[in-house]
């Protein structure tokens, strides 16, 4: 088994030979490495893509907006994903940002998770009718583990979540009166004594 | 009174970090002091009469054990080279996470001897091997056959049986990933493991060295004197290898210069040194001249570093002993500011070391921040703006800003990886080829490239625009948001300049590794002996801690 060192620094080198700059390609390594970490085929996909590269021009998006659509071939997902981070105060402030075609969607995922690290937010990824929950950087949810990504999506459309809660406010009043059980009643003496500060305030 | 940390622009500087020397935070010492109250154990020894075959050796504490396991193997002389290149050694060695299983011991047996062309497991932490110093491996084995201790002029010179060629970890050839493990306490510390498995290889040459011997000749060997054991180390020869590492890892070279750095301002800041404490010091300066006038090198750029630090050395224990009142307030900021006027640097960082030998109170506490986790400081802060960072650059980098790039000399250099060996290599610009393949190392240059570039965009623009059209630069871009945060993250030097020292980069490293006796061999690679004067694995619970002075060799 090859270890996630191994991946980053080879990832890191060979981005650097089909010519990315090598600040992209450190890029590149770390997030080949969190997506090989969460179980996905970084470097499957990223061999094929790195394939196509040289026989197809994709193109690069520097400047995100709401909606993205390319002039002729798929956009790069790297150059698509270093942006994406890069921008990241501006595009989260997008209700919903629309991509259309990306080349090997799977790769601008492990840039997204990072994304949502940085910005302390869920996302939410569709593309062609999937479903992907980026937490944090902590992990992908997908209904991709017994299927293999696609080479091309047409279509991506990515939110980010609000912080809230999953559960109701009766849901968690319910748990918190439990919780409550481990608490010790006051009586008049305790509340004098037993907090030390706060007694003598008026200074 | 309160002491400033020293100016990163002096201490980063390639001279001053080729200057500095092991102390009490370095990590084979603090290794030592980590696993004192493990219990020791040699579980498998089975060699045959000539020392080839298989020993394993362990540290355990309640259920965590740490295993290395040995192959010696028999190979011919004209196979035997120090160089990366080598495919044979005398013997290869892994550290094991746990007891190691038959079938592990099967699995690693195929593997370990191969080294970078074998796979290892996660279950396998750090990977190693070494070379005999045949003259004296031989030398040894003929006297103790014969019922006599060694030659001890002879083992001084030398000061090991074995060296070590190199020591992999992190994930390298398959090993353990730093994450698997990094929460384990232990092993809260650089190198921890690494330090663990070169101290439990020199027990091992001890442990073949009698075995050989008693099967040469069994009814008259001796075993080596525990005493002669102690006083050699392990050796180690180094190439370019490592030089890279410092600058691919900036938060960390940053942890360990400014932990040294902190100890040695704390010590500057003690008002009144206790009798014991300024003994102490005093002892172990006086002591530490047996290593100086036993440091052997060829090198004449080392013969002519040792002769000034030797006289340079003789001058501040005359000065101690006769012009110096300890009792004075803040005794130790009055001898770093006379070091600084009166001796070289290399002189300057030998007792800025042996100062801190009184204060565990102080080195103790401070290990635990030696480590870094650098992922943290990754992504970079792309609202920022341009004007920010060149203010960064201004303030961080005042004395790269100054060299001149477009002079040849400036940029003679390039650094790049060999594709026979995948090893860091340095090589003239102007007279090979291969510098399109350059290595993102020349941080100097690049840095005032990227300044010069800032010079000429809109202040206010944010640094995800700038990146936008100049991702060349995006490499050094992060390196000056971290070294804003972490003020001893980059060499502040020339690393491609005509004039480089290679062997400074290599002797930082190693003397943060707690190595002595730094041999240079040609300006790119050195030996060194490490745990010379060590206590043994059975001394473990109560040895001295200034042991590194107390070596007879």
């Amino acid at each position: 088994m090859r270890s996630l060192s191994e991946i980053e620094t080879a990832v890191k080198r060979a981005s650097r030979a089909v010519g990315f700059s090598w600040g992209n390609s450190e890029e590149i390594g770390k997030s080949i490495r969190q997506l090989e970490l969460f179980g996905l085929q970084g470097i499957k996909n990223l061999n094929q893509y790195y394939k196509d590269k040289t026989t197809k021009k994709f193109e690069d998006l520097n400047l995100i907006n709401e909606k993205n659509e390319p002039s002729l071939e798929a956009y790069c997902p790297i150059i698509l994903g270093i942006s994406f981070l890069d921008q990241i105060k501006s595009v989260e402030s997008y209700e919903i940002i629309k991509i259309k075609k990306i080349a090997y969607p799977v790769i601008f995922l492990s840039f997204l998770s990072r994304a949502s690290e940085i910005s302390g937010k869920k996302i939410h990824v569709i593309f062609d009718k999937n479903e992907i929950l980026l937490n944090l950087n902590v992990n992908i949810y997908s209904n991709f583990f017994h299927q293999e990504f696609p080479n091309f999506s047409n279509e991506i459309e990515i939110k980010f979540l609000n912080n809230q809660d999953s559960f109701t406010e009766s849901e968690w009043n319910s748990l918190y009166k439990l919780a409550e059980n481990t608490f010790v009643e006051e009586s008049d003496s305790l509340k004098q004594g037993a907090a030390g500060a706060g007694l003598t305030d008026n200074d | 009174m309160k002491i400033e940390l020293r100016d990163p622009n002096t201490i980063m500087k390639l001279s001053r970090l080729g200057s500095f020397h092991q102390s009490k935070l370095s990590f084979l010492r603090s290794f030592l002091s980590e696993f004192k109250d493990w219990d020791y154990k040699r579980d498998l020894f089975n060699l045959d009469h000539n020392g080839y075959g298989e020993a394993v050796y362990s540290f355990k504490k309640k259920d965590r054990v740490y295993s290395l396991v040995c192959f010696a193997n028999e190979i011919d002389d004209q196979e035997r080279s120090d160089r990366v290149i080598a495919t044979k050694w005398d013997a290869a060695f892994t550290l094991h996470d746990g007891v190691p299983s038959r079938d592990d011991i099967e699995r690693l047996k195929n593997e370990v001897p191969k080294q970078e062309v074998g796979r290892l497991s996660f279950k396998e932490l750090t990977l190693s091997r070494a070379n005999k110093s045949v003259r004296v491996f031989n030398h040894v084995v003929d006297s103790l056959s014969e019922g006599k201790q060694p030659d001890l002029e002879l083992l001084s010179k030398v000061g090991y049986l074995y060296r070590t060629t190199a020591v992999y970890g992190s994930g390298k050839f398959g090993l353990a990933d730093r994450f698997r493990i990094k929460n384990r306490e232990e092993i809260n510390g650089p190198f921890r493991l690494e330090m663990m498995l070169v101290y439990l290889v020199r027990q091992f040459t001890f442990d073949q060295v009698n075995h050989v011997a008693h099967h040469k000749n069994p009814k008259s060997a001796v075993k080596l004197d525990k005493q002669i054991c102690k006083n050699l180390g392990i050796g180690n020869s180094t190439g370019l290898g490592m030089a890279p590492f410092i600058v691919n890892h900036p938060t960390l070279l940053n942890n360990w210069i400014l932990t040294r750095e902190t100890a040695l301002k704390k010590i500057r800041e003690i008002k009144d040194v206790k009798e014991k404490d300024r003994e102490l010091f005093i002892d172990c300066i006086k002591k530490s001249l047996t290593n100086i006038t036993s440091w052997n090198t060829d090198s004449e750029y080392q013969q002519k570093k040792i002769k000034s630090l030797l006289k340079n050395i003789k001058k501040f224990i005359d000065y101690i002993e006769n012009s110096f009142d300890f009792k004075a307030e803040y005794p130790f900021n009055k001898i770093y500011l006379w070091l600084e006027k009166n001796v070289c640097e290399e002189s300057i960082e030998y007792v800025v070391s042996i100062m801190m030998e009184p204060y565990n109170n102080i080195t103790e506490p401070l290990v635990s921040n030696m480590s870094s986790d650098e992922d943290r400081y990754f992504n970079i802060p792309t609202n920022r703006t341009v004007n920010e960072l060149q203010k960064i650059i201004e303030n961080k980098y005042p004395n790269i800003l100054d060299i001149n790039f477009d002079q040849k000399e400036s940029q003679q250099n390039f650094w790049f990886i060999s594709k026979n060996k995948e090893e860091p290599r340095l090589a003239d610009r102007f007279e090979e080829h291969g510098s399109e393949l350059e290595q993102p190392l020349a941080i100097a240059r690049d840095i005032k490239k990227l300044y010069e570039k800032l010079l000429s965009e809109k202040n206010n623009i944010t640094i995800a625009q700038f990146l936008s059209s100049n991702s060349e630069l995006r490499h050094v871009v992060r390196r000056a948001f971290i070294v804003e945060k972490f003020p001893y993250s980059e060499i502040q030097d020339n690393t491609i300049g005509k004039d480089i020292v290679p062997i400074d980069m290599l002797r930082l490293k190693l003397s943060f590794f707690g190595a002595l006796k730094f041999d240079p061999r040609s300006d790119k690679w050195l030996r060194i002996c490490m745990f010379q004067g060590a206590p043994l694995p059975t001394e473990l619970k109560n040895y001295d801690d200034q042991w590194v002075y107390k070596s007879n060799n």
